[in-house]
């Protein structure tokens, strides 16, 4: 058996009712692991820009990158991860109780550590916005476990390749 | 002027040489039929089942190259299609299939008869479109036959809401086709098509295995230059029978489960396979892991995902098989393979298709031996199961397009209204529908519209009073237990017949089988149909058990 990697594919769609379904439609039907998913429309508004993670062995990565070719609305599949040095930013939105103002001055600092900003602040509780990549998410979301986190949304992640390699 | 929805709609179908539609009235749909009522450059077919309509559009598709075009309304009338598209999409049939949608403003409202097909039909189509506004008709229309029939083909729907086909606007249709984000490719890499050629010239014992990609690329003529000019040994799938003629010394037939033991023992031993619009389907390769394991392998096909699926290949070629082939055989000879071939010759005539004729009984292989005397240039469109099996080993294939049936899907139900699509886009030819009792029964309504056109159809039941392929798998696996597969309360198909309009016969000995094909040639004036009462515990062989390799083939029971 092949070794089983996470793969970024940034798949370029026509921006049109459906497509979105089509590209889900497609990991369900065939088996094909979904990690996290965003889309969202480009600087043209008339593109999508999809950017899909996955976890496949060659073989499945393969046919993942051939299959989202063969729909019609899609018009370009990269899969960044073996198609040059990219970056990758993940947002996350936190919500950590904060019942006695001894615990809100340790959040505050712990989330200056993760260069977070606080985007609402009640007497019970603290909305912090970090973002970054898989690892440094993690790191964070660790810490504030510890302190009880009420609610957390993420954003799944977007990517793009470095520099001239588009 | 301008023109509603519904008549842009059929403009358009004229403008894309649409001969026949296939279809069954129904309230979201009556504007486009209200249009089509009179027209004289598009023929209406009313079937009696939406099925069917997808099956006949189906059928044409396949006889004729062309993309073949089916309607229905909305809700059940679409969802009675989705068998017909499933079915066009497995093996890859151009069709287009135009469902009526309720009211724009009820989409959504779980309104009389609405069914989201877009939805429904997402994984068994190539494309689709939603129509909620006229101006978007004629460009779709356009675009759905150009995506149908380029690249790999493939069923695309067009649902359109009642209110776009009732609104009036100017007819303007797109005189090209340009979608930025599909573009097939065609030709083939040079110099992959290079090492191939290399591949090849070096092997001692190379096959070439092609299937139903062939017939769609119309490349049965490239194909044939290629085997001839190498003599390499050659498997057709069930898909693409008649791509290269089964009477031919190099044809070593069908491969798979219940192919040619000379075929499978090819696979097996050989050094190169040489696959060509084939897609290593799991009834040819059997146990992937015993597959071809001493060959390389080379693999043509359109479809860049097919590459790979199922078997790693060395040499993969992502282009259109005529194009392909076309440069390949600039590049090659005839192979220097003489033990090679003697060895093929001897499996093939050591391990011919074979049968033994039981005392009293009509064998179902001796009919098909005979419809083949009597039909060789027949178009000839099977259904599914025992049946078909037996047609694709004793029937001699020697044209493309000449064998039509549900390979991917295994569809039961489709040949009846299949072959009337192919009678209507190939009304010089002689069509024959060999059918079985249990597939003949799921479509039989559709005798109605052959009956009223006079369609000079010959359906020949291969009836053995069960559902006989299922039985033979109880028989052989399940300690014949046979669950829900004795048909011995099916009506008398002859008689039915007749009850139809059709001429019905109904042959139970083996002298009668000859003279009531005989007869049945003689009648031209409607469809008739034989009932030949055969063998009803014959079974299907060569058979490669599920989960076996191609070399452990069982020959037969004994």
């Amino acid at each position: 058996m092949n070794p089983e990697k996470r793969h970024i594919f940034s798949v370029l769609v026509e921006n049109r009712f459906g497509v979105l379904a089509r590209v889900a439609g497609l990991f369900s039907g065939r088996g094909f692991n979904i990690d996290s998913l965003n889309v969202a429309e480009t600087h043209d508004k008339s593109i999508s820009q999809i950017t899909l993670v996955t976890h496949g062995d060659a073989q499945i990565i393969e046919q993942i990158y051939h299959h989202l070719n063969r729909l019609i609305d899609v018009i370009e599949v990269t899969d960044l991860s073996t198609a040059g040095t990219h970056v990758e930013r993940e947002l996350v939105l936190i919500k950590i109780a904060t019942d006695d103002p001894q615990k809100r001055t340790e959040i505050l600092q712990v989330a200056e550590v993760f260069r977070g900003r606080v985007i609402d602040m009640k007497p019970a509780s603290i909305v912090l916005e970090i973002t970054g990549d898989e690892g440094k998410l993690k790191a964070a979301i660790d810490i504030f476990n510890t302190y009880g986190i009420l609610e957390l949304a993420r954003t799944g992640k977007i990517a793009m390749l470095r520099g001239a390699e588009t | 002027m301008e023109l509603s929805g519904a008549q842009i709609l059929v403009d358009g179908l004229k403008r894309e040489g649409v001969e026949y539609i296939f279809g069954v009235n129904g309230g979201a749909a009556m504007p486009i039929f209200d249009a089509l009522y009179g027209e004289t450059e598009i023929k209406l077919i009313p079937m009696r089942h939406e099925q069917g309509a997808s099956h006949a559009a189906d059928g044409y598709a396949r006889a004729t190259g062309k993309v073949g075009v089916a309607l229905a309304t909305s809700g059940p009338g679409a969802t009675n299609l989705v068998t017909g598209i499933a079915t066009a999409y497995m093996d890859s049939i151009p069709m287009v299939a135009i469902t009526g949608q309720v009211f724009t403003h009820y989409i959504g409202s779980d309104a009389f008869q609405e069914c989201d097909v877009i939805g429904v039909t997402r994984p068994i189509c190539k494309h689709s479109y939603l129509i909620k506004d006229c101006e978007e008709i004629a460009d779709v229309v356009a675009e759905a036959f150009h995506i149908a029939k380029t690249g790999k083909p493939g069923p695309v729907i067009i649902d359109i809401a009642k209110d776009a086909q009732n609104n009036e606007t100017l007819f303007q249709y797109p005189e090209t086709v340009d979608i930025r984000s599909y573009k097939p490719q065609v030709h083939g890499d040079p110099g992959q098509i290079a090492k191939a050629a290399a591949l090849i010239k070096a092997a001692k014992r190379p096959i070439l295995y092609a299937g139903g990609g062939v017939v769609l690329a119309n490349a049965s003529e490239e194909l044939r230059q290629l085997t001839y000019k190498t003599q390499i040994p050659i498997t057709v799938t069930l898909m693409g029978l008649g791509a290269f003629p089964e009477t031919d010394p190099l044809s070593m037939e069908m491969p798979g489960m219940h192919g040619s033991c000379c075929a499978n023992y090819a696979f097996t031993d050989a050094d190169l396979v040489i696959a060509i619009g084939a897609r290593f389907d799991d009834r040819v390769t059997g146990d992937l892991s015993k597959f071809a394991p001493n060959a390389k392998k080379i693999h043509i096909d359109i479809d860049a995902s097919c590459i790979g699926k199922n078997v790693p290949v060395d040499v993969p070629i992502v282009g259109d098989a005529k194009n392909v082939l076309t440069e390949l055989n600039k590049q090659v000879s005839t192979a220097d393979i003489d033990p090679w071939r003697n060895q093929i010759q001897e499996w093939k005539k050591k391990y011919p298709f074979e049968y033994e004729q039981k005392v009293g009984k009509v064998m179902p292989q001796y009919v098909i031996e005979q419809i083949y005397e009597h039909y060789s240039d027949a178009i000839v469109i099977a259904d599914v199961g025992q049946h078909q099996m037996w047609a694709a080993q004793y029937f001699k294939f020697t044209e493309p397009r000449q064998w039509l049936n549900s390979g991917g899907l295994g569809t039961m139900g489709f040949s009846l209204p299949a072959a009337i699509g192919a009678q209507l886009g190939c009304p010089d030819k002689t069509v024959v529908n060999i059918n079985g009792d249990g597939s003949y029964i799921m479509t039989i309504q559709e005798l109605v519209p052959a009956v009223t056109m006079k369609l000079p159809l010959k359906i020949f039941i291969i009836n053995n009073m069960y559902l006989g392929m299922v039985r033979q798998w109880q028989e052989l696996f399940l300690d014949k237990r046979y669950s829900a597969v004795d048909y011995h309360d099916n009506p008398d198909f002859a008689l039915l017949a007749q009850a139809f309009g059709a001429t019905g016969l109904r042959v139970e000995h083996t002298e009668d089988v000859a003279p009531a094909l005989l007869k049945a040639k003689g009648i031209t004036d409607g469809p008739v149909v034989i009932d030949f009462i055969v063998d009803e515990e014959e079974n299907v062989f060569p058979m490669v058990p599920a989960g076996a390799g191609l070399g452990d083939v069982i020959r037969g029971l004994s």
